[in-house]
């Protein structure tokens, strides 16, 4: 890791976060690659939890803890009071989660794309409703087990980047833990953009994953090299670039760890599998490449 | 200067003259036109600023917050099913204590669907937390949102401003717009000590403990409070500026008065024609307009009534197994009132309904004959319906 050895670490010791949380240490990366100079949006989420309760916090940076579903427009209006004033130094950052993003904030979100404000806006995915205790989200993968699917997930996760891609913005991308130098590479890449720009980001999280609290960063590098979470980017809608070359390893490997999937069915996994393997298909046509 | 303009295009003036820079707006009839003009300035670079044109009067109230928090001036139009959706940031705005203002245009809530006068949309939002006036006129209305910054950058609270849907939103009258430097005078630039600070990074709207969360909310009880006696010396200073004022509640020949007729917004105008006309008559009927509705002006209310024996309250607008909302509130407010008066609550005018000057006879001569109290609103509909 380039930056975390140069810059302040704006996640504070002593947050609120489980053992092992992905997420908290994905806030921390992106935190660190803003730097000082940034005010962030938090909304209802393990992202309010892991702040403290007042009068702690352990965010280093000037935060407000908006409602659910209005990350974007938050950031936005932040965004647009300190443009009118001029200021032009500051960067703003809106966190949500996958319900925040992929349901109850996708319309605003996509208002705030429409209008290319100026922020960056980061999901924190964890795959599921983990503030409320793992509920199913639109986000949730094919078969998972959540406290609202206790037979397991019926439908697959919704595309966002293509959701995002379809609005023109100039970035997007998708980032992991795992692969904390091309998460903050993008997070820097994205400060040198104006409108809006999307970060996809899966985090895992041990307690709704039902995982050990040491795999974190193995899981997220898992995801990465099974092909089930590719490292793109998405320019204007329409540039793909492929960051990392995938492994392509089974995706038995990445669902065996983990005890959402622990009753899938033979046929489950296989399916799981022919998913990935389209995907990757249509990712690499889309950025240009063949078979 | 006095120009021909509608109501909502007075709003606009009233707006451009506070020199807001931040406008976040989402289109409903019949508030557009607030936001057409507004954008229209916006892109003529005769309003300086930003018009965030959001995807929703959700956003809309969310975006006005955010960029509240950075010091800046925010506004938005609204109305109906629009302000309904707002609802959770209205409650966000007060908690925030930003001095954001709003125009609401009151138009009935479906269903079923119309598009036509009706104040249960701002009065539904009783409990949010902000301030609200109810404007007779355009005239009324473009000074009211001055008076609401001067007043809500004073005490952090947001305020509402209403007029009626067509009646006044889109009713041409003769307007004096001030002149800008006068506004400058009046309104000072707005400071907000709790905006976003990057050399003491804070925690905007953290989780609290119970205590606190009750602290917090007292504090906002005593501010909004203070809101009642700041209203009514912001217009006082308003009328040595511009020659013209409207205090919280206005009474009107109610010294001898029998009946009191209680109104808010454009029912006024034509309750002072019915009135007038009752006198010359030989009725001795009075006339109290509500300005304030929140906070509720108890005091200036009870002082205006004092020594009267009957009060007809007309609403245009009805809380569903409740009645009349300024009655409610009305007789609330009159309840230690030494003369116990009679408080007869009128349902007249609903979904956009004319009201009269007849109608208002007829509540005037209905409340003569009435000598026992009644809780049910009585509705005034026309004759043979
Ligand atoms: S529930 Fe999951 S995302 Fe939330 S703090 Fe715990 S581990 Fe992190
Ligand atoms: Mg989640």
């Amino acid at each position: 890791m380039v930056l975390t050895e140069e810059r302040p670490n704006l996640l504070r010791p002593g947050h609120a976060a489980c053992a092992g949380c992905g997420l908290a240490t994905g806030m921390k990366l992106v935190l660190q690659a803003m730097g000082p100079r940034t005010i962030a949006v938090i909304v209802p989420s393990c992202e309010g939890a892991i702040g403290g309760v007042y009068p702690y916090t352990a965010y280093g940076v000037p935060t407000i803890h908006s409602a659910f579903e209005i990350a974007a427009p938050t950031a936005a209006g932040i965004a647009n009071g300190l443009k009118v004033q001029g200021i032009t130094d500051i960067q703003v950052l809106a966190f949500a989660g996958d319900g925040g993003t992929f349901d109850i904030g996708l319309q605003a979100l996509s208002g705030v794309a429409k209008n290319n404000d100026d922020i960056i806006y980061v999901c924190l995915d964890n795959e599921g409703y983990m503030n409320t205790g793992i509920q199913v989200s639109s986000s949730t993968p094919s078969f998972a087990w959540t406290g609202t699917t206790p037979k397991g997930n019926p439908r697959r996760k919704k595309n966002i980047m293509e959701i995002m891609a379809a609005h023109y913005n100039p970035y997007s991308a998708t980032a992991t833990i795992g692969f904390p130098r091309d998460l903050q590479q993008k997070i820097t890449k994205a400060k040198g953009i104006r409108g809006t720009k999307f970060i996809h980001m899966l985090v895992p999280c041990p307690t709704g994953w039902r995982t050990p609290s040491d795999i974190s960063p193995e899981l997220s590098v898992l995801a990465v090299e099974t092909n089930i979470f590719p490292l793109y980017e998405v320019e204007d809608g329409k540039r793909y670039t492929i960051n990392h070359q995938p492994r392509r390893l089974p995706v038995r490997e990445y669902l065996s760890r983990q005890g959402r999937f622990r009753h899938l069915k033979e046929e489950e996994i296989e399916q799981i599998q022919r998913d990935a393997d389209e995907e990757w298909k249509k990712l690499r046509y889309r950025a240009g490449l063949s078979g | 200067m006095k120009e021909f303009m509608t109501g909502n295009h007075a709003i606009a003036h009233a707006v451009k003259l506070c020199r807001t820079p931040l406008i976040a707006a989402y289109p409903i009839t019949p508030q557009t036109p607030i936001y057409e003009k507004l954008s229209e300035w916006e892109a003529s670079g005769q309003l300086k600023g930003i018009m965030m044109r959001t995807e929703s009067e959700h956003s809309a109230m969310a975006s006005c917050i955010a960029a509240s928090l950075t010091g800046v001036r925010t506004f938005t139009a609204s109305s109906s099913q629009g302000i309904a959706l707002m609802h959770e940031m209205l409650h966000f705005a007060s908690g925030c204590r930003v001095p954001v203002v709003m125009a609401n245009v009151n138009r009935l809530l479906a269903a079923p669907w119309g598009f036509w006068a009706d104040q249960l949309d701002s009065l539904s939002q009783r409990d949010t937390g902000w301030i609200q006036f109810y404007c007779e006129n355009g005239q009324e209305a473009l000074d009211s949102v001055i008076q609401a910054y001067r007043i809500a950058e004073q005490v952090y609270l947001p305020a509402m401003v209403s007029i009626e849907a067509f009646f006044v939103s889109h009713f041409m009258e003769v307007v004096d717009l001030p002149e800008q430097e006068q506004v400058d005078r009046f309104l000072p630039p707005m400071d907000l000590p709790h905006k976003f600070d990057m050399d003491k990074p804070g925690f905007l709207v953290p989780v609290v403990p119970s205590e606190l969360y009750r602290k917090y909310k007292h504090m906002a009880q005593v501010s909004m409070d203070s809101v009642k006696g700041l209203a009514l010396q912001v217009d006082q200073e308003f009328r040595n500026e511009f020659g013209r004022g409207y205090g919280i509640v206005e009474p009107l020949m109610v010294e001898d008065a029998e009946v009191v007729v209680v109104t808010a917004g454009s029912i006024t105008g034509t309750a002072r024609v019915a009135i007038k006309e009752l006198r010359e008559r030989g009725y001795r009927i009075g006339l109290l307009k509500v300005r304030l509705f929140r906070p509720f002006p108890g005091e200036a209310i009870r002082e205006a009534l004092r020594g009267r024996k009957r009060i007809a309250v007309i609403d245009r607008n009805f809380s569903l197994g409740g009645g009349g909302i300024f009655c409610q509130e009305l007789r609330a407010a009159l309840v230690h009132s030494p003369d116990r008066p009679l408080v007869f609550s009128y349902i007249a005018g609903i979904g956009g309904t004319d009201v009269r000057p007849e109608m208002i006879e007829r509540v005037c001569l209905d409340v003569m004959e009435r000598t026992e109290p009644m809780d049910t609103p009585i509705w005034i509909m026309e004759e043979g319906s």
